[in-house]
C-alpha cells in the first residue's frame, strides 16, 4: 500500500510539471487587433538565466525602441515556459498561433523544441526568430522560409573556439556531450572543425540533459588522455562540468584543458572567475565591447536582477527590432510569415548588439563573432568584468559558408 | 579495471547524498506516515542557507555545516507545527499534496530571487586539493562527504534502533495513546522527528553546495531518484534506506562505465524489478 502510494506520487510529480505548462499559457486574445510577439522560452529551468525572463524583457525593449505601435496596431509581448520539452513547446506554439493570434515566436532555447516549433510555424505561415537554439539543422536540412536563426549556432561556436584551440596546440579532443539535438550537433560540428584543422577526436561520452554529477564522465575524459576536453553542452550542465573538472584537478598541471563550446556570461558569473579563468569561448555579444553594447546592457540589467544580457537575450532584442522594421516596410496588412521573412532578408540589419548584419537565403543571420578568454580574478576591475578579446571573427568566416549548406532554399 | 574502480568510488560519493536524503525521507515516512515531497526543496534550502550565511553574515563552511541544518530544521518544525500537524488524521495523500505545494513555493521563491544558474560556493580551504590514489584523483572534499555521510547515517540508525529514545519513538508510531500514558509528550516528539529528517536533508544540501552550484532546482533533480531509492530499500526501513542509498550510487557508477546514456534510468529499472519480485522493497516487511 505504502509503496503503491509512493509510485502514484512519483508519477504525479512528473505529470504535474506538464499541467503547470498548460496553465502558464498567455490569456486568450481579445477581439482587438494587434501585433503579437510570443516569447517561448525556459522560464524556470537550467536555461532560465541565459534566456527566460531576460528574453521577455529584451523583446519588450525592442518594442519600446520601435515606438510601441506598428502603424495603428499596438504591439503586445506574451510569454510562456516550454520547459525544454518539445511536446510542451509545440503545444504552446500551436495554441498561440491557432487561438491567441500570435504573429511571431521568438527565442526558444533548446534545439529539440526549436526544430519542432520551426516546422509548425512553417505550416501556419507565421515567423520564427530563433536566437535561443544552437543546432545548425535549423538553417540546414530543416531550414524553413519562415525561420530566421539569430545570434549563434553550433557551427559558429565550433569554428570560433574549436579552430582557435587546435591552432594553439590542443590537437586531441574528447567530448562531453549533452544527449539531445543541440549537444549532438555541437559535437558533430566541432569534430569536423578539429579534424579539418589537423586535430584528432579520441572519443566522447553522452550525458543526460541536466545531469547533476559530472565526475564520472570527467574520469572517462581523463583516461582518454586527450589534451582537450570539449564541453558540448550548455547552461547548468556546463557549469557543473567545469566545477567538477576544477575539483578533480583535471586542469591542474596543464595536462588537460577544458574548451567550453557554448558558454554564456551568466555561466561565468555562476562559476566565479577563480574557477572559470583562462577558458576560451566564442560569443556574438559581450556587454563591455563598445559604447553601444554597454548602453544596451545598462538599460537591460536593472530589469533582470542586475544580470548582464547574454547573446541569446541580445538576439531576441535585435531580431524583434528587425522583424518590426520589415513589417513596417512591407505594410502592416501583410501578415504572411514567408513574405515578412523575405523582407527581413532584403533589408540589411543594424542594431547596437550585433552591429551590421544580413540574413541569407537559408535563414541564417550573419554578423561578426568574437573569441574571448575569461579573465583571472586579479585582472577583473569590477562586477561582470569577465572577458578579454582574443580575436574578432569576420562575418563571412564565422558561419557555415552558403555553398556548403544543405538547405533546400539555397539555389546552387 | 582502473575505470571501474574510479567509477565505483564516484558512485559511492553520489551514494552518500542518496543515503542522507533517503534516510531523512524514511524516518519521516516511518514515524509520521508523511511522504515528504518537500525533501528536495529542503535540501536546496540547506545549500542556500550555507550560501546566504557566507554572503550576508560572513559565516564560513564549518559553522554552516551545523547552523544551516539547524535553521532549516527549525523551518521544518514550523512547517510541522503550523501545517502538517492538521493532516495526520486524514489520508496520507493530503500530507503529500501539502509538502508538494511547499516544495513548489520554496523552489519558486529561490528562482525568483536568485535566478536559475546558481551561486558559487567555494570548497573550504582545509579540504582543497586532492590525493592521487593511483587509479584516480580523489579530491579531499569528496572523501570528506563520504566520511561525513557514513558517520551521520550510522549515528542516526543507532539512535533510532538501539537507544531508549529511539524505542519510544518507534513505540509512539505504533500506539501513540499508550506511549502518552507513560508520560511522554508524543506531539513534541513527532515535531522533533520531522525537524531531524529535514535537518538531514539540509545537511546533504550544505555538503553538496561546494560541489554542485547552489541552484533552486538542485533538489528537484535529485528527489525523484531518492524516492526510488526509498522504494527499493523498503518504505520506512531506516537500514534499508541507508544501504540502498549507497548501493544505488554504486550501481549508477557502474552504469556510467558500461552505458553512460542509461545512467539516469538504471535506478528506475531496478525499482521496477524490485517491485515485481519483492514488492515490499529489499529490506521492507510485507504489509
Amino acid at each position: 500500500m505504502k509503496t503503491k502510494l509512493m509510485l502514484v506520487v512519483m508519477l504525479a510529480a512528473v505529470g504535474c510539471k506538464k499541467e503547470e505548462a498548460a496553465s502558464t499559457t498567455a490569456p486568450a486574445a481579445a477581439a482587438k487587433k494587434s501585433v503579437k510577439i510570443g516569447v517561448l522560452t525556459d522560464m524556470s529551468g537550467l536555461y532560465a538565466d541565459l534566456a527566460g525572463p531576460g528574453s521577455v524583457e529584451a523583446a519588450k525593449m525592442a518594442v519600446e525602441d520601435f515606438g510601441g505601435k506598428l502603424g495603428d496596431l499596438p504591439i503586445e509581448v506574451v510569454s510562456a515556459d516550454h520547459q525544454n520539452k518539445p511536446d510542451i513547446g509545440s503545444n504552446l506554439a500551436r495554441q498561440w498561433m491557432d487561438v491567441d493570434g500570435v504573429d511571431v515566436i521568438v527565442d526558444v532555447p533548446t534545439s529539440s523544441v526549436a526544430l519542432a516549433v520551426s516546422e509548425l510555424v512553417k505550416q501556419k505561415d507565421k515567423v520564427f526568430l530563433a536566437s535561443g537554439p544552437g543546432s545548425t539543422d535549423l538553417t540546414g536540412k530543416a531550414c524553413s522560409p519562415n525561420t530566421v536563426h539569430w545570434a549563434y549556432d553550433t557551427y559558429a561556436l565550433a569554428n570560433g573556439t574549436g579552430k582557435a584551440v587546435v591552432q594553439a596546440g590542443g590537437d586531441t579532443w574528447f567530448f562531453l556531450t549533452a544527449d539531445y539535438a543541440f549537444g549532438q550537433a555541437l559535437e558533430r560540428d566541432t569534430s569536423a572543425v578539429v579534424t579539418a584543422t589537423g586535430g584528432k577526436v579520441l572519443g566522447s561520452v553522452k550525458h543526460p540533459l541536466n545531469a547533476s554529477d559530472f565526475s564520472s564522465f570527467l574520469l572517462q575524459a581523463q583516461s582518454s588522455k586527450a589534451k582537450i576536453i570539449g564541453l558540448a553542452n550548455a547552461g547548468g550542465d556546463t557549469i557543473n562540468a567545469i566545477k567538477a573538472a576544477h575539483e578533480f584537478g583535471l586542469t591542474k598541471g596543464g595536462q588537460q584543458k577544458l574548451a567550453g563550446l557554448l558558454v554564456f556570461i551568466t555561466d561565468i558569473h555562476a562559476l566565479g572567475l577563480e574557477t572559470a579563468q583562462g577558458l576560451n569561448l566564442t560569443t556574438a555579444y559581450y556587454w563591455d565591447r563598445d559604447d553601444q553594447t554597454r548602453a544596451f546592457a545598462k538599460r537591460f540589467a536593472p530589469k533582470v536582477k542586475d544580470h548582464m544580457p547574454t547573446m541569446v537575450q541580445g538576439g531576441v532584442y535585435a531580431s524583434v527590432l528587425h522583424y518590426l522594421k520589415a513589417r513596417q516596410a512591407l505594410g502592416a496588412g501583410n501578415t504572411s510569415g514567408a513574405a515578412i521573412v523575405a523582407k527581413m532578408r532584403e533589408l540589411p540589419s543594424q542594431d547596437p548588439i550585433f552591429g551590421a548584419g544580413t540574413i541569407r537565403a537559408d535563414g541564417r543571420h550573419v554578423h561578426k563573432m568574437y573569441l574571448y578568454e575569461v579573465k583571472a580574478p586579479a585582472d577583473s576591475k569590477g562586477p561582470w568584468d569577465y572577458y578579454k578579446l582574443v580575436r574578432e571573427i569576420p562575418a563571412e568566416e564565422a558561419f557555415l559558408p552558403l555553398e556548403k549548406s544543405v538547405c533546400s532554399l539555397v539555389k546552387k | 579495471m582502473q575505470a571501474l574502480f574510479s567509477q565505483l568510488l564516484v558512485g559511492l560519493i553520489n551514494g552518500s547524498f542518496y543515503a542522507l536524503l533517503s534516510l531523512g525521507l524514511a524516518i519521516i515516512f516511518g514515524l509520521l506516515n508523511v511522504i515528504n515531497f518537500a525533501h528536495g526543496a529542503l535540501y536546496t534550502c540547506g545549500a542556500f542557507a550555507a550560501w546566504l550565511l557566507l554572503e550576508y553574515a560572513g559565516v564560513g563552511y564549518w559553522p554552516a555545516l551545523v547552523l544551516a541544518p539547524l535553521l532549516v530544521g527549525l523551518l521544518g518544525v514550523a512547517i510541522e507545527r503550523t501545517m502538517l500537524r492538521r493532516l495526520y488524521r486524514v489520508d496520507p495523500l493530503y500530507g503529500l499534496l501539502l509538502t508538494f505545494g511547499v516544495a513548489l513555493i520554496l523552489q519558486g521563491a529561490f528562482s525568483l530571487r536568485f535566478g536559475s544558474s546558481g551561486q558559487p560556493y567555494q570548497i573550504p580551504a582545509a579540504l582543497q586539493g586532492s590525493v592521487d590514489l593511483g587509479f584516480m584523483v580523489l579530491p579531499y572534499y569528496r572523501a570528506w562527504v563520504v566520511v561525513c555521510s557514513v558517520a551521520v547515517c550510522a549515528a542516526v540508525w543507532w539512535q533510532i534502533e538501539r537507544t531508549r529514545l529511539g524505542a519510544l519513538l518507534r513505540a509512539a508510531t505504533e500506539n501513540p495513546t499508550l506511549v502518552r500514558a507513560f508520560g511522554v509528550n508524543v506531539p513534541r516528539m513527532i515535531t522533533l522527528t520531522y525537524g531531524l529528517g529535514v535537518g538531514l536533508a539540509a545537511l546533504a544540501g550544505v555538503l553538496a553546495a561546494p560541489i554542485y552550484s547552489v541552484r533552486p532546482l538542485m533538489g528537484a533533480d535529485q528527489i525523484i531518484v531518492v524516492f526510488a531509492v526509498v522504494v527499493i530499500g523498503g518504505m520506512g526501513s531506516i537500514f534499508g534506506s541507508i544501504v540502498s542509498g549507497f548501493a544505488l550510487g554504486l550501481v549508477e557508477g557502474m552504469t556510467r562505465v558500461v552505458y553512460p546514456e542509461g545512467s539516469d534510468t538504471v535506478v528506475f529499472v531496478l525499482m521496477a524489478l524490485v517491485l515485481i519480485f519483492k514488492p515490499a522493497g529489499l529490506f521492507g516487511k510485507a504489509a
